[in-house]
C-alpha cells in the first residue's frame, strides 16, 4: 500500500494542497474569513445551486433513459449487441471539445430535432441534461446491467410460480438485489455531472456555470486564487460526501448474491412487448448517441469536392496545419498511443497494488483510502495542473517540462477505474486456494502465478483497457502540459478547432473520428474478454 | 485458451515497456542540452496559438547556436497566469504572448527583466507600450473586428455594417454573435473597443441596445466562429445562422488560405469601424536560466526573418517596419486604419469591473 499512497501524496495531494494553500495562506496567516465571504456571495450561491440541481436532474434523466437499456443489454440476445455496447461507451471516453460540437448537430439549429419538430435546445438547460445522459449512459448500463445479467432469473420465476404477479415478483425479488447497483451507478453519474465542465461550457453557453467551470475561470482566467481555493474546498466537501455514500453502497452490494454466468441469462426477446422494448432502447441509443457520433464522421468526409478522404490525407502533411504543429497532425495519434500506454502501465501498477492492499486489509483507514483513490475524478484538472506547476519545480522532481507529466496526469484518472474493476474480482479469490497451493509446496510467487493470476488476468486486461481509453481522452490536465512537438489527439483537435478555415475544421473532424475509432476498437476488444464478475463502472 | 491470454498479456506488457523506452528516449534527447555548463537550449513559453515554421527556428539555431524548445500552456490568459504562479522559478527563459489587455498584470507582478532588443528601431513607436523600461518587446499586432458573411448580405440586399453604431440598427437584428468577455480574448477585445468608443458613461447603454437588438453570446471563439457564424467553412457545415461574428481582421485571408481550391475572393469581410487593436509582447523572464539565449531569442523575434514568417503562422501583423506583409493579407485582408485602443493602465484599472458589469448586463 506504500506505493499507491506515495504516488497519490506526491502527484495529487501535495500539488492540490499547495495550490489551495497558496490561495488561503497570505503571508503566513490563514484567511479562513474568505470562506464565509466567498460562500456568501450571491453569484457563487447561484453557481452552487445550479451545480446541484442540474446534477440531480441529469442523474434522474440518465436513470430514466438508461435503466431500460441496462435491462435490454442484460437479458436479451440480439445481433450487433457487442458493437452497440461498445458504441454506447465511446462517449464516456471522448473529450468534450469534440462531443460538444457533435451534440450541437442534434440539438442546435438545423439539427435533427430542429428539422423534425423545429425544436432548438442549444444554450438551454435541456442541452446540458441530454448531453449528460449521452456521456453517462454507459455508466448505468455497465454497472446495473452487469449485475442484472448475473442475477439468476429462476429466483424471479420461482416467485411467479408461487403466485406473485409479474410486477410483484420484480419488485420483491429483482429490485432489492439491484438496488445497491442502481444506487452506486446514480452516485457515479451524480459525481460526473456535478463536476461537469466542457459540456456546460460548450452547450450551455455563458449563462450557465457549474462549480467546476467557476474554479477554472477563477484560477486560469482571473487568477483569483483565494476564491478558487474556497470553491475547491467546497467541491471537495461535496465530492467527499458523494464518495462516502458510494463506498457504503458498494459494501452493501458485496453481500452474497447468487450470481450466474451472464451467457445463461440472456435470450432472444419474445412477444410484441419485449420486441418493442428492444426497439425502443435501440431507437433511443441511435438518437442520443449514434447520431451525434455519426455527425462527426459525416463532417470529416464532407470535403468541398464531395465526399472523400481529403481531410485524412491532409493530416499527414506538416504544412497543412500552418506552423501549429511542428509535426504532421497524424503524429498525434502515435503520441497519444505512447502516452496512453505509459499511463496505462502506471495506472495498472498503482491501481493493482492499491486493489491488492484493499483486498487483504480492512478497517476504516483502508476504506478511507479506497474513497481517496476516487478523488481525482472529482477535482478540477486546472487545480491539479496548476498545482503541478508550483510543486514539481525542484530537483529531484523538476518535472514541469518533462513528458512524463502527461502520462502521470492521465494515470491519476485511470487509477480509479483500475481499482474499481480489480477489487471485486480480487475479493472473490478464495484465500484457501493459495493456502492449498502452499501446502502442496508452491512458493508464494508460484502460488500467485498459478492461482491468483489465472483468476484475475481477464479483470487485469479489462482494467488496462479502461485506463487506456480514459487516458486517450484525457484533455483537461493534458492541455496545460502537452508539449507542442508531441501533442495528444484531443489537444491536436482543440488546436485545429482554434483556427479558421475549411481545411483546419475538416482535419479536426477527421482526427476526432480517428480518436473515436481507437476508443471503440479498444472497447470492442474489451467486450471479447469481459470478466465473469463485471467491474463497478 | 490460457496460453493465448498469456501471450496477449505479454504482448501488452512488452508494448507498454516499448512505449516507455521510446518515450524516455525522445524525452531525454532534447533535454541533454540543458545539463551542460553553457546551455545550448533556450526555452520559449507561450500560449496555444504560438506557431512558427520549423525552417525559421532552424535558422535561429544556425545563427546563434541555440535550439528553441517551445512550451505551450493553454490560452493566452491561462498561460500568463501560470507564469505568474511560477514567478522566480520559471519554466523557460522567454515568455511570448502577453497582450495589451493583460500587460499590466504581467508588469505589476514583476515577471520580466529589462532588455532592449536589437532591431527595436525598426518597430513603430505606437506599439511600444513599455518604451521607458523595455521589460517587454512588442512582437505582433492584430485587430479584433466584426466579420461579415458576404453571401448573406448580397442575398438579402442589405448593406454590410461598418461601425459600432450600425450594429444596433434594426436591419441587423439577431445577426451578431460574440464571445463571453469574461473567458474569451476576442470577446474582451470587442468589449474594450466599445468602452473606447462610447466612454465610461456610454458603453453600458450601447450594450443594452445591442442586447435588445438580439446579440448572441457564446463562450469561446471556436463556437462563435465554427458553429454560429454562417460565413466560415465550419459554420457552413454546422448550418450557422449568424452572418456577423466577432473575430479577427485576419480571418478572411485565413478562410482563403485553407480552402481548396483557393477562391478568387474571400467569403467573408471585415467591418473596419468595429476594430480593437491587440498587441502581443515577449519578455525575458525574471529568473531565466539561459539569459544570453533568451536575449538572442527576443532579438530574433523582432528580426525580419521571424516577422515575415509569423503572419501566415499566427495570422497577425508584423510590427517591424522592414518586414513585408504577405500578399495573402494585402489581397484578401482589410486595411484597418483607425482601430480603437485603450491604454494598458486604464485596462488594468477597469477590466475586472467592466467585465463584471458586462456579465450582469448581457448574460443575465
Amino acid at each position: 500500500m506504500a506505493g499507491p499512497v506515495a504516488f497519490f501524496a506526491v502527484f495529487f495531494a501535495y500539488p492540490v494542497a499547495a495550490i489551495v494553500g497558496r490561495g488561503l495562506d497570505v503571508g503566513g496567516a490563514w484567511q479562513f474569513g474568505r470562506i464565509g465571504e466567498v460562500l456568501g456571495d450571491p453569484d457563487i450561491l447561484q453557481v452552487l445551486w445550479f451545480t446541484s440541481w442540474q446534477a440531480l436532474a441529469s442523474t434522474a434523466l440518465t436513470l430514466l433513459i438508461a435503466l431500460p437499456g441496462a435491462y435490454v443489454f442484460a437479458r436479451f440476445d440480439f445481433p450487433g449487441k457487442q458493437l452497440l455496447r461498445a458504441a454506447v461507451t465511446v462517449p464516456f471516453v471522448l473529450p468534450t471539445v469534440v462531443v460538444g460540437t457533435a451534440f450541437l448537430a442534434l440539438l442546435g439549429r438545423g439539427g435533427m430535432l430542429d428539422q423534425l419538430w423545429g425544436v432548438r435546445l442549444d444554450t438551454t438547460v435541456w442541452a446540458i441534461l441530454l448531453a449528460h445522459v449521452f456521456f453517462n449512459y454507459a455508466v448505468v448500463v455497465r454497472t446495473v446491467g452487469g449485475l442484472w445479467s448475473q442475477l439468476d432469473p429462476r429466483q424471479e420465476e420461482a416467485a411467479r410460480v408461487l403466485g406473485a404477479s409479474r410486477f410483484a415478483a420484480w419488485r420483491k425479488v429483482t429490485l432489492p438485489a439491484l438496488g445497491p447497483a442502481v444506487a452506486a451507478a446514480s452516485l457515479m453519474v451524480f459525481l460526473f455531472t456535478f463536476t461537469s465542465f466542457g459540456v456546460v461550457q460548450i452547450l450551455g453557453g455563458p449563462a450557465f456555470s457549474t462549480l467546476e467551470v467557476e474554479i477554472y475561470r477563477q484560477t486560469a482566467q482571473l487568477l483569483d486564487l483565494p476564491t478558487a481555493a474556497v470553491l475547491t474546498l467546497a467541491q471537495f466537501a461535496a465530492v467527499g460526501a458523494i464518495l462516502a455514500l458510494h463506498a457504503w453502497t458498494v459494501r452493501r452490494r458485496e453481500s452474497a448474491l447468487r450470481l450466474v454466468d451472464p451467457a445463461q441469462t440472456a435470450r432472444r426477446p419474445r412477444g410484441a412487448g419485449q420486441w418493442s422494448l428492444l426497439s425502443g432502447v435501440v431507437a433511443s441509443v441511435a438518437a442520443l448517441i449514434l447520431v451525434p457520433l455519426g455527425v462527426l464522421v459525416q463532417r470529416s468526409l464532407d470535403t468541398p469536392g464531395g465526399y472523400g478522404f481529403g481531410y485524412y490525407q491532409a493530416l499527414q502533411s506538416q504544412g497543412a496545419g500552418g506552423g501549429t504543429f511542428l509535426v504532421p497532425p497524424v503524429d498525434a495519434i502515435w503520441n497519444s498511443l505512447q502516452y496512453a500506454l505509459v499511463a496505462t502501465a502506471i495506472a495498472l501498477v498503482i491501481g493493482g497494488l492499491a486493489a491488492a492492499a484493499l483486498t487483504r486489509r480492512a478497517g476504516p483507514l483502508v476504506r478511507g483510502f479506497d474513497a481517496l483513490l476516487m478523488l481525482p475524478l472529482g477535482v478540477s484538472a486546472v487545480t491539479v495542473g496548476f498545482g503541478f506547476l508550483i510543486t514539481l519545480d525542484k530537483p529531484p522532481l523538476d518535472l514541469r517540462s518533462s513528458w512524463i507529466l502527461v502520462p502521470l496526469a492521465q494515470a491519476l484518472v485511470g487509477v480509479p477505474f483500475v481499482v474499481r474493476t480489480m477489487l471485486p474480482v480480487l475479493r472473490a479469490v478464495d484465500g484457501r486456494l493459495r493456502e492449498a497451493a502452499a501446502v502442496l509446496g508452491a512458493s508464494p510467487l508460484r502460488a500467485w502465478r498459478e492461482v491468483d493470476l489465472p483468476m484475475v488476468r481477464r479483470a487485469l486486461l479489462v482494467a488496462a483497457g479502461f485506463a487506456f481509453a480514459v487516458s486517450l481522452g484525457e484533455f483537461g490536465a493534458t492541455v496545460f502540459i502537452a508539449r507542442p512537438d508531441n501533442p495528444t489527439l484531443p489537444v491536436a483537435v482543440a488546436r485545429l478547432l482554434g483556427r479558421a478555415g475549411d481545411l483546419n475544421y475538416g482535419q479536426a473532424m477527421a482526427l476526432s473520428t480517428i480518436l473515436m475509432l481507437v476508443c471503440a476498437v479498444s472497447l470492442l476488444v474489451l467486450e471479447r474478454i469481459r470478466t465473469d464478475r463485471s467491474g463497478e463502472f | 485458451m490460457s496460453t493465448t491470454t498469456i501471450t496477449r498479456m505479454t504482448v501488452t506488457a512488452v508494448a507498454a515497456a516499448l512505449g516507455v523506452t521510446t518515450l524516455a528516449a525522445c524525452g531525454s534527447s532534447d533535454d541533454s542540452g540543458s545539463s551542460g555548463t553553457k546551455s545550448k537550449t533556450v526555452t520559449l513559453v507561450s500560449h496555444d496559438s504560438f506557431a512558427a515554421s520549423p525552417a525559421v527556428l532552424k535558422e535561429f539555431t544556425k545563427e546563434t547556436g541555440y535550439t528553441v524548445k517551445v512550451l505551450k500552456s493553454g490560452d493566452a490568459g491561462a498561460a500568463l497566469n501560470q507564469e505568474i504562479l511560477t514567478k522566480g522559478s520559471p519554466r523557460g527563459d522567454v515568455f511570448f504572448g502577453v497582450d495589451n489587455t493583460l500587460l499590466s498584470r504581467a508588469l505589476d507582478n514583476g515577471l520580466f527583466t529589462s532588455y532592449t532588443a536589437k532591431g527595436l528601431d525598426q518597430v513603430s513607436a505606437d506599439v511600444q507600450l513599455d518604451a521607458g523600461k523595455h521589460r517587454v518587446t512588442p512582437i505582433d499586432s492584430g485587430d479584433i473586428c466584426v466579420n461579415y458573411d458576404k453571401k448573406y448580405f448580397a442575398d438579402h440586399k442589405i448593406a454590410v455594417p461598418q461601425s459600432f453604431d450600425d450594429l444596433v440598427k434594426p436591419e441587423y437584428k439577431n445577426l451578431l454573435v460574440t464571445e463571453n468577455a469574461a473567458t474569451s480574448s476576442p470577446g474582451l477585445g470587442f468589449l474594450l473597443g466599445t468602452t473606447a468608443k462610447y466612454g465610461d458613461s456610454g458603453w453600458e447603454s450601447y450594450w443594452k441596445k445591442l442586447k435588445a437588438n438580439g446579440v448572441k453570446v457564446v463562450d469561446g471563439w471556436e463556437q462563435a466562429y465554427n458553429e454560429e457564424f454562417s460565413g466560415s467553412a465550419g459554420g457552413k457545415k454546422a448550418k450557422g445562422d449568424r452572418p456577423l461574428v466577432v473575430s479577427y481582421a485576419s480571418s478572411p485571408p485565413v478562410e482563403v488560405l485553407y480552402a481548396k481550391p483557393q477562391p478568387k475572393t474571400a467569403p467573408t469581410g471585415v467591418a473596419t469601424g468595429t476594430c480593437f487593436r491587440q498587441i502581443e509582447f515577449a519578455g525575458l523572464l525574471d529568473g531565466a536560466k539561459n539569459t544570453a539565449g533568451g536575449k538572442a531569442l527576443i532579438d530574433f523575434l523582432v528580426s525580419k526573418t521571424f516577422q515575415e514568417d509569423m503572419p501566415l503562422n499566427m495570422f497577425v501583423d508584423p510590427v517591424a517596419k522592414n518586414a513585408k506583409v504577405p500578399a495573402l493579407f494585402t489581397e484578401f485582408g482589410a486595411k484597418v486604419t483607425d482601430p480603437e485602443t485603450v491604454a494598458p493602465d486604464t485596462i488594468a484599472k477597469n477590466r475586472d469591473q467592466w467585465v463584471k458589469s458586462w456579465s450582469s448586463l448581457v448574460l443575465k
